[in-house]
């Protein structure tokens, strides 16, 4: 009846018990704090239901943030561990729980915290500054979302009941076969991903179909704003590089459940595949989360420096050289598996060309500065930062690109400060600013100065004590993963690195008091002109935060920074007359799809196949229900918008 | 006073840890910085040269980052402001131009060092190489010298100055063999052959370890590389045969069970079990 699942899936040691009972807990508090204030019908009517792409962004974000914490948690567990497990010392974690919680970590970073942050800045600020009243596909837009947050809910669910996967967030077979990993870990991994994948893939092609279709009179391609080019090329590798990801986890599906063999050497099956397919996907999904924080610079830089994007040309060229490059890099995450040189030479010259687009991209950002008047703000103080250390990051990953390098870094802590300063420094680093930036645009008011800076300075100073040393023991024979080790010189470092991880958790303190307090004092830094920070483009031209319809009339563009251009001029950006404006009405079906996606996903784990089908079942029921028997669109008349302006 | 302040904890703790960072770096062991053999040698030279080139780049990234923010600065009154300045075809051909040149000069290197670096290329010397068969294991290495008809588990032992000729395969999870003195990794995979050559230019005991990770017991998955004469080598060799007991193919099923800490082991084996290791993978047994 139930499957695998029985008492035993409760059984855990006590840390593991601490930690459930938090998030138990947690949830509890949340439901009884949500039924006193009785918010149920606005969470249910204005959040959950909502197809408007400005509170997914904001929903999306939430989760990010909430992933975030428990990333971070994993994060310091790590690092506790490593500062004591020196020697004899077991430390205080057993293999299994050490090797569960690097795997979590690395999923909820990469799933859930940089795609959560990167499709929640997407969301809020995309359709406005294409001039669009929503997204091409509303609905879709909101399952995307429901799906994403199932995946995200598997992760926290495993640490409650069974276990998460202890192979690393890559999940190779033979490793992840049934042979050495029969239990529910790599199938709360592999549904947990599959299906916020699935939501990814579907909420690429939205954006796709948004950015290609709906676009205000006059933006033409090569007057789209440069965040929306990094978000076309990262739809397109989204579209191309995600369907990958799931007929690979398909295929290690079926390898688990059906031992069809696919990754199984000893059955005629290479774990190879596997591997080549993981990183087709992998190395774009890199792309996918830097590009948009490529963009989001290229919005900023040029506000706070009261001056024009330098380069506009050479940053689209530029996007475009990645995107395609992005495909033909993947093999040097395995110059070690024994490709001939020939291949390895190749992939490693591939990869140090991507470095030129991007070289450009940051040369074009400095040159913005250069004959500007630079403001420092706290989203320059992240920009700043994210120079140096993706400079740095850079390096390391050119470095890395070289075989000959490679194998003696491969795998190693070295590798490990790699991928952290690119993916922190870079992509976080970029939602910060991009967040900062855009927190008056969909709440209305600023956010507090002094605390973001603070912040600012807590996870710089915490990023480079928890990751400079990590360089260093790369060098010294470190690898990745280890709970314990007999090299007493690593010691020190690795309680530097723990000292870090306190920083960085200070960071975060220090953003969420800045929230709290931006809230209630958001009186005094209320933005009424809907243009906080004097910028350029169409998302401010709207009230903020913007209407449901986000623009009254349609905006219209004749060249760049369309709307700096209205302000210098005068001219206003639409002169067209108010007409009924036609939206997507709320709909419970992407909530319902997603909810029955996430009980799908906990009996495949535990293999209670008949709560499977049944779920499926309802999926089918609430699509057809969806296009046959709702309604989609409502109008707001003219008169009424009248009214409210 | 606030602002002096400020800039004197900055520079107080730059210099900490300056300082700190060249202490820890002058009283650590660093194996890939402080190689003992020729592959080694050459990686870490490339290391080297790489950086070298790539500091082109990060100078002016660096003093222009600073530079420029400081200068343009919003309240310098000195500064120029020129708001629509947003193209210069000279600037951007220069950074289009110079990283072009520095990765052409990257590409030959990596061209050239690929080749000469390959795991599979075996070395030159005048010296005969000596075989060794590498299987990963749930949780611990099996060496099997195939000539000498030994076998060890978590100990490898080999004269200086002569090539070593590693075959490596896995019964286990795919796993990453790695021995930082000496050089490069290379992935053991079950039903698979790879190779590795290395060698070891000094005396000494070199630690190596399991890089990729395979369960539960990785952690523990380190061995010692002892490089020792060559006289040495024969008479362990010797003594290796007269103590290890037979490890054939059904104690070999037994020594591959999980198991973790494994100390080290001595055995004597006929030729061809590492044959046996891999016919496993290769033998039809759907049922």
């Amino acid at each position: 009846m139930l499957g695998r699942l029985g008492l035993e899936a409760l059984k855990h040691d006590w840390i593991e018990y601490m930690a459930g009972v938090s998030i138990v807990g947690g949830g509890l508090f949340i439901l009884v704090i949500i039924t006193y204030f009785k918010l149920w019908k606005v969470l249910w009517k204005d959040w959950i239901t909502s197809v408007d792409h400005k509170k997914i962004g904001i929903m999306y974000i939430v989760v990010a943030f909430l992933m975030l914490i428990k990333g971070l948690i994993d994060a310091i567990m790590m690092r506790a561990q490593q500062a004591i497990a020196v020697g004899a010392s077991h430390g205080y974690l057993g293999e299994d729980h050490y090797q569960q919680i690097f795997t979590a970590h690395g999923a909820a970073m990469i799933f859930f915290v940089a795609m959560g942050a990167i499709f929640g800045i997407i969301n809020l600020i995309l359709p406005l500054q294409i001039g669009a009243r929503d997204v091409a596909f509303p609905f879709l837009n909101n399952l995307s979302f429901w799906l994403f947050a199932s995946g995200g809910f598997m992760i926290i669910v495993s640490l409650v009941i069974g276990v998460f996967a202890g192979t690393g967030w890559t999940c190779y077979p033979p490793l992840a076969l049934p042979k050495y990993n029969p239990g529910v870990g790599v199938d709360y991994w592999l549904w947990s991903v599959q299906i916020s994948g699935i939501g990814s893939l579907l909420s690429g092609i939205n954006f796709l179909v948004t950015i290609l279709k709906m676009r205000c009179p006059g933006m033409r391609l090569m007057r789209m704003p440069v965040f929306v080019w990094s978000v076309l090329a990262t739809v397109v590798l989204v579209f191309v590089a995600f369907p990958i990801l799931t007929a690979n986890l398909g295929l290690l599906f079926t390898d688990r459940l059906f031992s069809t063999r696919f990754f199984d050497a000893a059955y005629g099956g290479n774990p190879m595949i596997y591997v080549n397919l993981f990183w087709a996907w992998g190395h774009p999904e890199v792309y996918i989360l830097i590009l948009p924080t490529f963009g989001m610079f290229s919005e900023i830089v040029p506000v706070f420096s009261r001056k024009r994007l330098f380069g506009y040309a050479s940053m689209v060229w530029a996007i475009l050289a990645i995107l395609v490059l992005s495909f033909i890099v993947w093999l040097h995450h395995f110059f070690t598996m024994g490709g001939g040189p020939k291949v390895n030479a190749f992939f490693g010259i591939m990869t140090m060309v991507i470095a030129i687009p991007t070289g450009v991209k940051i040369f074009n950002w400095l040159f913005t500065m250069f004959r500007g008047k630079v403001q420092f703000s706290s989203p320059m103080h992240w920009f700043l930062g994210f120079v140096i250390l993706f400079t740095i990051g850079g390096v390391a990953g050119v470095m890395l690109a070289l075989p000959g390098i490679d194998f003696q870094l491969h795998n190693s802590l070295f590798l490990v400060a790699h991928f952290h300063t690119v993916i922190i420094g870079g992509v976080l680093f970029g939602f910060f600013a991009g967040f900062t930036f855009w927190f008056p645009k969909f709440t209305g008011f600023t956010l507090d100065e002094k605390l973001g800076k603070r912040a600012f300075w807590c996870w710089l100073i915490g990023f480079l004590l928890a990751f400079m040393p990590l360089y260093l023991l790369g060098f010294m024979g470190a690898t990745r993963r280890l709970n314990r080790y007999d090299v007493a010189d690593w010691q020190p470092l690795f309680i530097i690195a723990f000292i870090g991880v306190w920083f960085v958790f200070a960071g975060v303190g220090l953003q969420f008091l800045q929230i709290f307090r931006s809230v209630l004092t958001r009186k005094e830094r209320i933005d009424t002109t809907g243009d906080p920070w004097d910028a350029r483009n169409l998302e401010w031209s709207t009230t903020s935060p913007p209407p449901v319809y986000n623009f009254a009339t349609i905006p219209s563009v004749e060249g760049r920074d369309a709307f700096w251009e209205s302000k210098k001029t005068g001219k206003p950006l639409s002169q067209g007359p108010l007409e009924d404006i036609v939206m997507p009405k709320n709909t419970a079906c992407g909530f319902i799809i997603g909810f029955l996606s996430f009980v799908f996903s906990f009996a495949m784990v535990w293999y209670i196949f008949w709560l499977a089908i049944a779920s499926l079942v309802g999926i089918l029921a609430a699509v057809i229900y969806r296009v046959y028997g709702e309604e989609h669109e409502y109008v707001i008349p003219k008169e009424e918008l009248e009214k409210r302006l | 006073m606030k602002k002096k302040y400020k800039i004197a904890t900055l520079i107080l703790s730059c210099l900490v840890s300056v300082v700190g960072s060249i202490f820890i770096i002058l009283r650590s062991d660093i194996p890939v910085l402080d190689p003992k053999g020729w592959i080694a040698q050459q990686e870490k030279d490339l290391l080297i040269t790489t950086s070298l080139l790539l500091l082109i780049v990060i100078i002016p990234v660096f003093v222009f980052t600073l530079g420029f923010a400081y200068h343009y600065r919003e309240n310098n009154p000195d500064a120029r402001h020129e708001p629509n300045w947003e193209h210069n075809s000279i600037a951007e051909c220069l950074w289009w131009g110079v990283p072009v040149f520095i990765i052409l000069i990257l590409s030959i290197l990596t061209w050239k060092t690929t080749h000469q670096l390959d795991p599979f290329r075996p070395l030159d010397s005048t010296k005969e190489p000596v075989e060794v068969q590498v299987v990963a294991l749930q949780w611990k290495w099996l060496f099997i010298y195939p000539k000498e008809g030994i076998a060890t588990v978590n100990f490898l032992q080999f004269p200086e100055n002569t090539p070593v000729n590693f075959t490596l395969t896995g019964d286990a999870p795919m796993n990453s063999f790695w021995i930082p003195r000496l050089g490069g990794q290379i992935y053991a995979m079950s039903g698979m052959r790879s190779k590795l050559h290395l060698i070891a230019n000094e005396i000494g005991d070199f630690r190596g370890r399991a890089a990729h990770i395979n369960g539960k017991g990785f952690a523990g998955m380190v061995f010692t590389a002892r490089a020792s004469s060559e006289e040495d080598f024969y008479s362990w060799g010797e003594s290796v045969r007269n103590e290890g007991s037979l490890l054939d193919f059904a104690s070999y099923q037994e020594l591959a069970k999980p198991s973790q800490y494994v100390p080290v082991q001595y055995y004597t084996v006929n030729e061809d079990l590492f044959e046996k290791i891999i016919d496993q993978y290769k033998t039809p047994k759907l049922k």
